[in-house]
């Protein structure tokens, strides 16, 4: 197996961008295809709140309910991949040393923001960043839909119920995301909606992006189910011609 | 408080009533105040269901914001569809079903290729039940968001695994959602035949629409 060893320092020479997002801070980019996302946390993150589009054709997006549902699991991990809602991929999840990344929380708001927190400056919060993000590349509120959330891990009881599960931060964790086509990403370094804390102090995260290697054959995401391998038939069509 | 809802809800006075067949699309602006019933007539259906403010369709129903509000994934009675601008678009008034899914989304004809088999992209699917119902009102795939699946069961376990399993729905279920807002409904009644979601056999559903009271 190739991913025997965890890659946790990158070869300076890889590495084309690297970028500290201060807390409650976002950050916007395309990822080329090939290349790889890499997200640390660098202090004990209380989340970052993404979404994620075609950047050569933003109608096509992530899709939370399609890349659970595919997979079976609400929860992203190692190995997994993350959908389109166009069955094509557009994240595969190469290495993972958090594993606490949920599909169902979703975004902190002015409301949100207000309601937890005693003042400070209410526009720091996930949906607005996340519309001013799009707004600069011709896009807006329609443009918004479920998003992911990484670095935090909450829980789902058999009767529904959502908790967010406090202490699993882990300081120095990251996970790579590589690039399956032509990614437009969207980061908001904003406290997940459902921490508890009532004082907001978002911790910084570190973007990189670098020049990750061309799957193997047996790579670990693009063989990782039937499913997966359907899923990149489809996406490697949208690059045949 | 529920028993005067339940006798007030007599069909013979409703301003609507009919059936939506297997597989089609349906979409309809219940105006605030207005209650519409969607009845699983053969039992085990699954019914996608968008809603938006009629009068301002970029305000849409949003699935992580009504699922945060009642920090619960499920739907059922007192449940309110809370829009992405944090209001409140329908109320669930009554729900014999017990729960609803708001984390599985609905059919397309891409999923399908890479859910069940490259071949099965071309079945019929709730995205295009979508698409055909919201385009008399000048909406698109832009519009499309996480959706309702009123009917259909998704356990989510503690450690995030999930699976569309058979319904817990019974022939003669029901749901009754009041307008809070004037309300664009569009439904797919989901012709799904690859997984247990309308027990492989889709069947009818009826609509029905009483006035504000």
């Amino acid at each position: 197996m190739v991913q025997s060893s965890i890659n946790t320092a990158l070869n300076a020479s890889l590495v084309r961008l690297e970028e500290v997002i201060p807390g409650g801070n976002y950050w916007s980019g395309v990822i080329q295809r090939g290349n790889t996302l890499r997200v640390t946390d660098l202090e004990g993150s209380q989340g970052v709140a993404m979404v994620c589009y075609n950047a050569d054709n933003a109608i096509e997006r992530l899709n939370v309910a399609d890349t659970s549902k595919i997979q079976f699991n609400a929860f992203l991990k190692k190995g997994m991949v993350i959908y389109s809602d166009m069955g094509r991929i557009l994240f595969s999840i190469t290495e993972d040393t958090s594993s606490y990344h949920d599909l169902l929380g979703g975004c902190s708001s002015a409301a949100s923001n207000a309601a937890k927190y005693e003042g400070g400056d209410f526009w720091l919060n996930s949906r607005d960043h996340f519309l001013k993000a799009l707004t600069r590349r011709g896009l807006g509120k329609k443009d918004i839909m479920p998003n992911i959330n990484l670095f935090t891990r909450i829980a789902v009881g058999t009767d529904g119920k959502m908790t967010f599960v406090e202490g699993s931060e882990k300081p120095g964790s990251f996970i790579d995301l590589r690039a399956e086509m032509n990614v437009l990403v969207i980061l908001s370094n904003c406290p997940h909606v459902m921490h508890p804390s009532p004082v907001f102090a978002p911790k910084p995260i570190k973007v990189q992006v670098w020049d990750s290697p061309a799957p193997a054959p047996d790579d670990l995401c693009r063989t990782a189910n039937p499913e997966a391998v359907r899923g990149f038939v489809n996406t490697d069509a949208l690059f045949a011609q | 408080m529920s028993l005067t809802v339940e006798r007030m809800l007599d069909p013979s006075t409703a301003i609507y009533d009919e059936v939506l067949p297997a597989r089609h699309p349906w979409s309809h602006v219940v105006k605030k105040g207005q209650i519409l019933r969607i009845e699983d007539l053969g039992g085990n259906q699954a019914v996608d269901f968008l809603v938006y403010n009629a009068d301002d369709p970029a305000e849409r129903y949003s699935a992580q914001d009504t699922t945060l509000a009642q920090q619960n994934i499920y739907l059922t009675t007192d449940s309110k569809l809370i829009s992405n601008d944090g209001r409140a678009i329908m109320t669930i008034l009554n729900d014999t079903c017990g729960r609803h899914d708001t984390s599985g989304g609905a059919c397309s004809c891409e999923s399908n290729s890479v859910r069940f088999g490259l071949d099965k992209k071309f079945q019929h699917a709730c995205v295009e039940n979508f698409l055909t119902a919201l385009a008399p009102y000048g909406l698109g795939k832009r519009d499309m968001v996480s959706n309702i699946n009123f009917f259909m069961n998704v356990p989510v376990s503690e450690d995030g695994t999930l699976e569309i399993v058979d319904g817990i729905s019974a022939p003669g279920s029901i749901v009754d959602l009041r307008a809070e807002m004037n309300a664009l409904v569009a439904i797919s009644n989901c012709p799904q035949i690859n997984n247990p979601c309308n027990a492989y056999n889709p069947t009818p559903i009826r609509l029905i629409i009483w006035d504000a009271a």
